[in-house]
């Protein structure tokens, strides 16, 4: 997937993936896709409710050695 | 304004007390609605963090400023951080600490009774989650059942009785919480008890629990008489305890039955089910204090914060135990199920030793309700 930024947020705890996130996508044009790292097994259903609260499309996640990655478009 | 912790423990005590309380959840909707800190006393609003992240100023008025607030989150994190912007708007609030991570994992001894001869009977409320283990104290030894992997809190409570963990029984293979029993054995030297139907593919040894085996706890009378009650289970056993109380593990709840269908095999087990409580319990004094294995919602507490009932009570009053129609009775314990308790494959797999998940992931798997009923 073509992503504009990647956001390393592995081994930061809620609430820092969405904080880190949130602030990211503020940088981001509309269509654009932001794909995160995190850790945290929280982050996955917390993205996917904060992205449709706010608009984004949760395109899709993967996990891969532990790493959660996911891709965001800004809405 | 100040910004304090409050304990799974101090949450507990409110809960017991009836006490008002008022709680800011943070998590996520679905978090939230699949799984909450209930009680009498408490009112809920939920608003997850991250639609909290540019400011609190919007729910100030929707705070009472009678009671104590709570924020709560999964792990803690994000809770702190709204309660100090709450604290920032000047109000003072509690965060719950340790989240619902802890909440799960918190367990509140409670005494059942005393027993003939000095022993003691306790009840291991692990109210975040529903489940209830016990406690058989006796003369210097003392028996656990349906140990919580929380373990340190069964050989912190027995050492501080002067008793020594002689005997651990699980009255089935548990699928909706991490059995404590092997790791407590190793922990204590104690001899860990299995059904042995149930124990069929367990990767490591274990004492077989036959039907009307007696097991003694101290060298006094208090016995523990195992009577085979399978249906949630095809191994499920309940103990007898000085011939008075009546441990019915995943069968019998207060207000509700166990469901048979946990371990992929609903159809075959609902005849044993039926036979279990409708023939086999029908025969037990009627006299029998039952204490499950778990229980479905806060108002099943006691006034003292036990979960028990005369077993003549719910023959009277559980629906479970009032059906005539045996079709009707099939029906109820195979259609309709509640969703089944989270990772509960994953949780069977560790409970018979085929894997060994870290503490985090053991955490992960026992997310939310126990979901062990049918009503």
């Amino acid at each position: 997937m073509n992503s504009t930024k990647v956001l390393d947020a592995k081994g930061l705890a809620c609430p820092m993936p969405i904080v880190k996130t949130k602030k990211e996508m503020k940088e981001l044009e509309t269509g654009d896709i932001l794909e995160i790292h995190a850790t945290d097994k929280g982050a996955k259903s917390d993205l996917a409710a904060w992205a449709k609260s706010g608009g984004h499309e949760f395109l899709k996640d993967e996990e891969e050695n532990d790493v959660l990655k996911f891709w965001i478009q800004k809405g | 304004m100040t910004v304090n912790p409050m304990t799974a423990q101090e949450v507990t005590e409110k809960i017991l007390n009836n006490d008002q309380l008022f709680i800011l959840d943070v998590r996520n909707e679905d978090a939230f609605q699949d799984w909450k800190i209930e009680g009498k006393g408490i009112t809920y609003l939920n608003i997850p963090y991250f639609d909290l992240l540019d400011g609190v100023e919007e729910i100030l008025d929707q705070l009472p400023s009678d009671q104590d607030i709570l924020v709560v989150c999964a792990k803690e994190g994000s809770s702190i951080m709204v309660a100090d912007m709450l604290s920032e708007e000047k109000r003072d609030v509690y965060y719950l600490q340790g989240g619902m991570k802890a909440w799960s994992e918190y367990l509140e001894p409670v005494k059942v009774a005393d027993l003939n001869d000095g022993g003691e009977l306790y009840q291991f409320v692990r109210i975040g989650k529903g489940c209830l283990s016990y406690m058989v104290i006796s003369n210097g030894e003392a028996a656990i059942i349906d140990a919580t992997r929380m373990t340190d809190a069964y050989v912190a409570f027995a050492e501080n009785k002067g008793a020594k963990v002689v005997h651990i029984f699980d009255t089935h293979l548990h699928a909706d919480h991490i059995s404590g029993g092997r790791k407590l054995a190793a922990q204590t030297g104690a001899t860990y008890w299995l059904p042995p139907k149930d124990a069929a593919e367990v990767t490591f040894d274990y004492a077989p629990l036959e039907d009307q085996e007696i097991v003694k706890v101290g060298d006094t009378n208090i016995t523990i008489h195992a009577i085979y009650s399978p249906g949630h289970t095809i191994g499920s056993t309940s103990f007898v305890i000085d011939e008075q109380y009546l441990l019915s593990g995943d069968i019998l709840f207060i207000d509700s039955i166990g469901r048979p269908d946990l371990a992929g095999k609903a159809e075959d087990w609902v005849q044993d089910l039926r036979d279990t409580l409708y023939t086999r319990y029908k025969e037990l004094s009627d006299e029998l204090i039952v204490l499950p294995a778990h229980f479905m919602t806060i108002d099943e507490l006691n006034d003292d914060g036990t979960v028990s009932e005369r077993l003549d009570t719910l023959f009277k009053n559980n629906h479970g135990l009032n059906i005539e129609n045996e079709e009707e009775f099939r029906k109820m314990v195979t259609e309709n199920l509640p969703p089944q308790p989270n990772a509960y494959q994953e949780i069977r797999e560790m409970n018979m030793g085929k894997t060994n998940p870290s503490d985090e992931d053991q955490r992960e798997m026992e997310i939310g309700p126990n979901r062990c009923a049918v009503r």
